[in-house]
């Protein structure tokens, strides 16, 4: 086990101390001494178990000073594993040191502890200084404390601290990583410790070391071992032939499984995107679509919505901050009403005297859009709203090690499928969506066998808008909620409608969908810019042909 | 006898037009309050980062107002909104300017607006007050720029990430907004890790339109990119409100400070507000100053600006007040102005541009700001700053001292040889 270390190897473990020239064979013989009894002690502390506390000069050191000396610190106290150096780590990284005549302290809220002994401090010294930690120092302080966990008696503690270690790994914890691979019962985890080491070895001077390091990491799942292979591939860093080939295998195997993350990551962000534009679309589907009114204050709706959203938030933070997670729950309902409330009134008060004339709805419906957006401004104030995402919508789902699905984007997909789900059931299985058909398809006729056909508008116009609300409260959770939030949605809205086909609402979802996915196609080619232009031009080319849209109504209309 | 002094400094040409303007200044600037016009968008995209600028520059003129104004006058401020909208900024200013007749205007933030107020203000030879970084290549004389010029911000950042300390970074992700500031930073930035030895294969650079409210490609390609090769930085000219579905959206897919540093050029605690930090820890920003920077200078200012802020209600300030690096800049630059406009004894436009060569302000940021003597620019320290959990900034790096502006950057090949003065003559 210690032969396998070269004398340069030694020597930059040793740290800087061994790099004067003169001495380096002295100090090399003499560091390599130090440790294989450092090590020694090591293995005796893994058996004997952590006891002794780390000394308060240590802890100064670690935490004080420039970055390469507080990380030789540190190097010295992970060799040593004190039982206090733990909780030290934890709170280095949580900005919860600080620094007073030479001594750290734990300061959490109002306890103070002293950071070598545990004991609790009556009050910080005067004068005490806040330790800063920039990145460096992070990443060495969350490798050191997972290279500890790996030693850790919880089988899950060890297997998260393997993931964290994945590229955090370095000769210097090489001794640490073949002591956890030796104690490892768990096969499944030493065969993780086995790729950790071979990422390490694959640098190592033996040949045949770095060749079965090669061999080892064909195996790995991370997209940090491609960097590594790529690395080592470089031009002038590995020199033999053999080994050469073997990284290049590696890699190619390496690339192919990383390639399935990246291809269902394009393919989620479009299904995402598509959930949105879905959402966004379906409001307009039951007003444009099914009642022919061109309703430009749409956007203006979903806006609404998310405003509602917003203030449900803060009712929630003043009234009961305990339960602020769930406010997103109880701002479904409330968006969904306020829009719909609010489409009520412009149906019953401008839009129902102005049926069948499409060019005075138009404008009337653009003069609603810009007075209903003053009105926010007016009221909310012209800057954008901050709209917290509850905790649980926060952070993603690691599906693959390079793919992780933000929880916010799934809920939307998922709530996307509901509210898609809930207007096909109320449309094709209720009376009121009996109704609604009814009425869109033959006006007369529905009112001659005495349905209110007044009501019905207004009903269906509120269900539109209220919809629309429910895409406001989603929009909140992934974008800015701001006066002119509608505004960057109404064109995509119109545009998955119309290509979807009017009057259609498979039509609307394959049309949502398929713009999402080929959207994030061009935009992972060309940039965000350029795709949003091909996007549009292939729109109007397809609609030049096909002006009745992917699905027509099939019916005895003269138009279609 | 003062109108032989001023020929003596100026050009002939620049005087000769300079003597006629203030002819017709003088006539109406004996009585009444100093009007001050304020340009910053209050609504639209930019609306995040530039309405507390305007509460800024109210604040700083109530303190003067306070204190019985300046030349015995009071100011008042002229108050406009833009609304994001880059020519409607050139309309306001011509309002300002000879409707208003403000004696000098602060504002714009974006350097899309800069430019297209520009030559209203070259033409009337009014002063424009600008608080923001940016890109260089421009030095009006109608122009105080006292934010930072890119040596004074963007190369000591990515210097900063080729450090050991900043990660020793060897692939760069210039991501932007699309426009004239992203494009042209990148363009310097681009040229200086060349200079650095730094490979094209290694620098990818990508832009998103205003507003852009989508980074999951984004992300995807970063993600990717860091994968193939040797540690990645990604540089950050996003500007306004895509900022914050972008760190969301970060800090959703798990991309740690530890992986991949961002740095952002735009982004200060103001744009952080309603961002859940705690996923962000470790992400950098560079500026000029921190609220977190500790000293008596700033702790007066964060102390005033949060009585003002409680005083007049400002949106979100008056619960938690904040402070940024451009409303240091801003009330750096208005104090200035006042100083100058004291010193000359007019608020005649050529007469204080000269009064603020030279002139110097107890800045915030710790040091003492200088107006240079001749590019228009101040002198600055540059501060690198990682984001920490209650959104504020820990501060890991900084210049030895103040660095002089260079907005002709030497990066650009055809820029040499120029120097850093405004072209007096150019005025009309």
């Amino acid at each position: 086990m210690f032969r396998c270390f070269s004398l340069p190897r030694l020597r930059a473990w040793a740290g800087p101390r061994a790099s004067a020239q003169g001495f380096a064979r002295t100090w090399a013989w003499a560091c390599a001494w130090a440790f294989v009894l450092a090590l020694a002690s090591l293995l005796l502390a893994l058996t004997s178990g952590p006891a002794h506390a780390l000394p308060a000069e240590l802890a100064a050191r670690i935490a004080a000073g420039d970055s390469d000396s507080r990380l030789a610190a540190l190097a010295e106290a992970v060799q040593r594993r004190d039982a206090s150096l733990q909780p030290f780590l934890k709170a280095l990284l949580a900005d919860e040191v600080k620094l007073a005549g030479g001594r750290a302290y734990l300061v959490q809220g109002d306890t103070v502890r002293d950071a070598s002994s545990g004991a609790a401090v009556a009050a910080l010294p005067e004068g005490a200084e806040d330790v800063v930690n920039n990145n460096r120092m992070r990443r060495e302080f969350e490798a050191a404390l997972a290279a500890m966990k790996l030693f850790s008696a919880d089988r899950r503690e060890r297997a998260a601290a393997i993931v964290e270690l994945k590229d955090g790994t370095d000769e210097a914890k090489l001794p640490l990583i073949e002591a956890a691979e030796a104690q490892e019962k768990d096969p499944e985890l030493r065969t993780q410790i086995a790729l950790l080491k071979a990422g390490v070895l694959v640098s190592a001077s033996d040949r045949g070391k770095r060749l079965a390091a090669a061999a080892l990491l064909t195996g790995s799942p991370q997209p940090a071992t491609r960097a590594l292979l790529l690395e080592r591939l470089a031009p002038g860093a590995e020199t033999d032939p053999e080994v050469r080939a073997a990284l290049q295998a590696a890699l190619a195997t390496v690339e192919q499984r990383l390639a399935w993350g990246d291809r269902a990551g394009v393919l989620f962000s479009g299904i995402s995107l598509g959930s949105i534009l879905l959402l966004v679309a379906l409001g307009l589907a039951i007003t444009y679509g099914l009642m022919g009114v061109i309703n430009m204050a749409h956007g203006e709706l979903m806006m609404i919505g998310a405003y509602a959203t917003y203030v449900v938030q803060n009712l929630f933070r003043t009234h009961w901050p305990g339960a602020f997670d769930a406010y997103l729950v109880a701002a479904i309902p409330v968006s969904f009403l306020a829009a719909a409330l609010v489409g009520a009134a412009m149906e019953r008060s401008v839009i129902r005297w102005l049926y069948g004339r499409p060019l005075e709805t138009l404008l009337a419906t653009w003069g609603i859009s810009l007075i209903l957006m003053q009105s926010v401004r007016s009221l909310f104030g012209a800057q954008n709203v901050a709209v917290e995402n509850p905790s649980w919508l926060s952070g993603g789902l690691a599906v693959l090690p390079n793919l992780t699905l933000p929880y916010n984007r799934l809920a939307i997909l998922v709530f996307a499928a509901l509210v898609l789900a809930g207007m096909a059931l109320l449309i094709a299985r209720t009376r009121l969506g009996l109704f609604v058909r009814g009425v869109t398809q033959n006006r007369q006729m529905a009112a001659c066998v005495g349905v209110p056909t007044a009501r019905v508008d207004t009903l269906a116009f509120a269900l539109g808008s209220g919809i629309a609300g429910l895409a406001g409260c989603a929009l909140s959770q992934v974008g800015n909620v701001g006066p002119d939030l509608g505004q960057g949605y109404i064109v995509d809205a119109f545009m998955v409608v119309v290509l979807g086909g009017v009057g259609q609402l498979a039509g609307t979802v394959y049309a949502a969908l398929g713009l999402g996915v080929i959207g994030k196609l061009l935009e992972g080619w060309q940039g965000a810019v350029l795709a949003k232009i091909i996007v549009l031009v292939m729109i109007v080319a397809f609609i030049q042909k096909r002006p009745q849209g992917l699905f027509a109504l099939k019916g005895r209309n003269v138009e279609a | 006898m003062k109108r032989r002094d001023l020929i003596a400094t100026l050009p002939a040409a620049a005087a000769a037009t300079s003597l006629g303007g203030l002819t017709s200044l003088s006539a109406w600037a004996q009585q009444g309050p100093i009007k001050v016009g304020v340009l910053h968008s209050l609504s639209g995209t930019m609306a995040i980062s530039e309405t507390v600028l305007k509460d800024t520059v109210l604040m700083a003129i109530d303190e003067v107002n306070a204190k019985g104004g300046v030349l015995g006058r009071k100011l008042e401020a002229v108050v406009v909104d833009p609304a994001s909208n880059w020519p409607l900024f050139a309309e306001k200013a011509k309002q300002l300017i000879s409707q208003d007749k403000v004696a000098a205007v602060f504002g714009c933030w974006t350097s899309v607006s800069r430019k297209s107020v520009l030559p209203v203000f070259e033409q009337s030879n009014a002063l424009l007050f600008y608080p923001v970084q940016y890109e260089g290549e421009e030095l009006s004389a109608n122009v105080f720029y006292t934010g930072a010029a890119p040596n004074q911000q963007a190369i000591p950042a990515v210097e900063y990430l080729m450090s050991k300390d900043g990660g020793s970074a060897k692939r760069w992700v210039l991501l932007g907004t699309d426009y004239v500031y992203p494009r042209t930073t990148n363009k310097i930035l681009r040229a200086f890790l060349k200079a650095k030895g730094v490979a094209d294969a290694d620098i990818m650079e990508e832009y998103t339109p205003f507003g852009h409210s989508d980074y999951q490609t984004i992300i995807a390609k970063i993600k990717r990119f860091a994968g193939e090769g040797k540690k990645t930085a990604v540089v950050s000219t996003i500007n306004g409100d895509s900022n914050v579905p972008f760190y969301k959206e970060l800090g959703n897919q798990g991309l740690k400070a530890t992986d991949v540093p961002v740095v952002a050029f735009s982004v200060g605690e103001e744009e952080l507000r309603g961002v859940d930090t705690k996923p962000l820890v470790g992400h950098l920003a560079a500026w000029n100053y921190f609220m977190s920077i500790k000293n008596p200078a700033n702790d007066e200012f964060i102390k005033k600006w949060s009585a003002y802020a409680k005083a007049k209600g400002v949106a979100g300030h008056k619960d938690r007040p904040l402070t940024n690096d451009p409303m240091e800049a801003t009330y750096i630059g208005f104090n200035m102005w006042v100083q100058a406009v004291a010193k000359a004894k007019s608020t005649d436009v050529d007469k204080v541009r000269t009064a603020m060569y030279g002139q110097t302000f107890k800045a915030p940021s710790g040091i003492t700001s200088t107006m240079d003597p001749k590019n228009h620019h101040l002198h600055k320290s540059v501060f690198i700053g990682e984001i920490k959990a209650d959104g504020q900034f820990n501060v890991v790096w900084k210049t030895p001292g103040p660095v002089v502006a260079d907005p002709w950057s030497d990066y650009i090949a055809e820029n040499k040889g120029k120097k850093n003065e405004p072209v007096m003559a150019a005025k009309k």
